[in-house]
């Protein structure tokens, strides 16, 4: 009986640790591939560098990092204000009835693969920019749009845990005193819920860092750091899965250099937000 | 009463519990088990996949061509071995023949140093097309004009009898078969300007020029329809019977690579391909070939 519950235990224990494993071995790979670039190139060159031209050996990576940046950037600055709201929307005010479709639909957008989103960004939102805005319509703000969109359902789904998990008593003690819904909202259930909407924000950012297929169907990718929202632009990730196929030799190393980059300025990300939430809960 | 209320009431004795705990583990287990020895035979290259089957893998630009050609051969020859047409790009193609993961590579440029030891057979030649939006009034640039658009030289229509718009260069990614004959025939070792859109296929940047007035975009000849508007380079207008006179000059080979000892099956597909037949269906898709 003991036994059979310790080898239980073990067996659950080694699956548990699989997972961590084969994280462990993907940064492992990535690195032993990028590396060599990194000692070719040097790490300063490659990462300050503003020219990429593979074929002539430029190989510097500081366009598509200012390029996942700003596109980051301009993704939450679209998708949190819009998200937040929705998840107050659905927690405070709606009815339940309201809730119980709105809900639903909104976790349903997150099933939408991103090639769609990138597909109707790119027959929709591109040639709207180009005649409204100017430019090639192909642009940071096209980029934004749709990852502001696509991070909706994280935004939305985890910060409306977040309000809900604002104890009932916390309103009716607001309301008790003369609040109005507005106020009570505001001056409790939101500072309430600041750690669980700070994650949502970082899952989002997450979210929208790591997007690649949308994000090249819009974002025109040249190699440039954009000097406007109308211009064009090439995120790490894009720029990865752009040459990945025909990459050999210092080019792929290249490539997965990028990605040593990527999972580099993710982690730091990470760990920041991770910093400041616990800073905000105290 | 507390008994009813526990979460796992059923049975009494903890044999089943533990049980089930193993059974939810189990289906993780043989998924972590077929990941394996998925991983452990990827390592050995296959050339042959099941019932025998010929992959053919390699340019993106090529690849619609070979997909009509497989299509066509496994209607003719239902007993053959099916042909398997994969994409991933001239170099992957490449690489795909030189592993053993393909039999037989499509390359849309000419082969590069590490792919010489391969046997190559040139199957049909492919004309680059310059192309603007229709409404564009431009309808011939030469390739001095083409190269300094691409490089960033020249930035607005009005330069080259245009209307007085900025042009928006849209180009492919580096290391694509297009492009890098198109580095090739127009560059001539300038670089295509970093600001120049990339996208990353024919069909896209089909999509763009023809979205856009101002665009210009190179794609294959046989791709062009009428959302875009093809132009005379140097004075030649890109149609089929030029390419084959030799006075269009925007031409590159489409090829396939092997191994030295091909398999019996993969040859008749290469047989096919090159019979009047083959090169027919060739020339009807748009391509330029030699029995005309």
């Amino acid at each position: 009986m003991r036994n059979k519950e310790k080898l239980v235990e073990i067996l659950l224990t080694l699956i548990g640790l699989s997972s961590v494993t084969v994280l462990g071995l993907i940064i492992l790979f990535i690195f032993k591939e990028g590396l060599p670039a990194f000692a070719q190139v040097g790490l300063w060159q490659f990462v300050t560098g503003t020219r990429w031209s593979p074929g002539k050996n430029l190989l510097g990576i500081l366009p598509m990092i200012a390029g996942s940046f700003v596109v980051t950037a301009g993704a939450l600055v679209v998708g949190l204000p819009l998200g937040l709201g929705c998840a107050i929307y659905l927690s405070e005010f709606a009815t339940a009835k309201t809730a119980a479709i709105l809900k639903p639909t909104i976790e349903l957008l997150a099933g939408i693969p991103s090639v769609v989103f990138g597909f109707i960004g790119l027959t929709l939102m591109v040639p709207f920019i180009r005649n409204f805005f100017g430019g090639p319509g192909f642009s940071v703000l096209a980029s934004a749009l749709v990852l502001g969109i696509m991070i909706l359902p994280t935004m939305v789904s985890v910060s409306y845990d977040a309000l809900r998990a604002v104890p009932p008593v916390y309103r009716e003690g607001m309301l008790a005193l003369g609040s109005t819904d507005w106020q009570a909202v505001k001056m409790v259930v939101l500072p309430a819920a600041r750690p669980g909407i700070l994650a949502a924000a970082i899952l989002a950012m997450g979210r929208a860092i790591g997007e690649t297929m949308a994000v090249i169907m819009v974002a025109g990718n040249s190699t440039i750091i954009p000097t406007s929202f109308l211009d064009p632009v090439r995120t790490l990730t894009s720029n990865i899965a752009l040459e990945m196929g025909y990459a050999t030799g210092l080019h792929r190393q290249a490539l997965f250099a990028t990605g040593v980059v990527l999972f580099v300025i993710i982690s730091i990300l990470n760990l920041t937000a991770r910093v400041v939430v616990r800073g905000k809960t105290r | 009463m507390i008994y009813s209320s526990k979460p796992v009431p059923t049975k009494p004795e903890q044999r089943p519990q533990a049980g089930r705990y193993f059974l939810r583990a189990f289906p993780v287990l043989i998924f972590i088990m077929i990941a394996l020895s998925a991983m452990l035979s990827g390592c050995r290259p296959r050339a042959q996949t099941a019932r025998g089957s010929i992959t053919v893998a390699g340019s993106t630009s090529v690849q619609p061509f070979a997909e009509m050609l497989a299509e066509e051969y496994a209607g003719r020859f239902p007993e053959r071995p099916p042909i398997n047409i994969q994409g991933g790009g001239s170099s992957a193609g490449g690489r795909a023949v030189l592993t053993g993961a393909a039999q037989i590579g499509m390359l849309s440029r000419q082969p590069a140093e590490a792919e010489k030891e391969l046997t190559v057979i040139t199957i049909a030649h492919d004309a680059l097309a310059v192309v603007v939006h229709p409404q564009n009034p431009v309808h011939g640039l030469s390739s001095d004009q083409i190269r300094a658009i691409f490089a960033g030289r020249f930035s607005n229509w009005s330069t080259v009898g245009g209307t007085s718009e900025r042009i928006h260069v849209i180009s492919r990614e580096e290391g694509s078969g297009t492009r890098t004959a198109f580095d090739e025939l127009i560059m001539a070792g300038s670089n295509v300007a970093a600001r120049a859109i990339v996208q990353d296929s024919n069909g896209a940047v089909r999509e763009a020029v023809a979205q856009d007035k101002n665009a210009i975009g190179y794609i294959s000849l046989g791709l062009v329809d009428n959302r875009v508007k093809a132009i005379e380079v140097d004075n030649v207008k890109p149609t089929l019977a030029n390419c084959r006179a030799g006075t269009y000059t925007l031409i590159r080979p489409f090829l396939f690579v092997t191994k030295e000892k091909l398999s019996a099956s993969g040859q008749a597909f290469i047989n096919f391909v090159l019979s009047d037949d083959g090169q027919n269906l060739l020339a009807e898709e748009g391509l330029v070939t030699d029995n005309q």
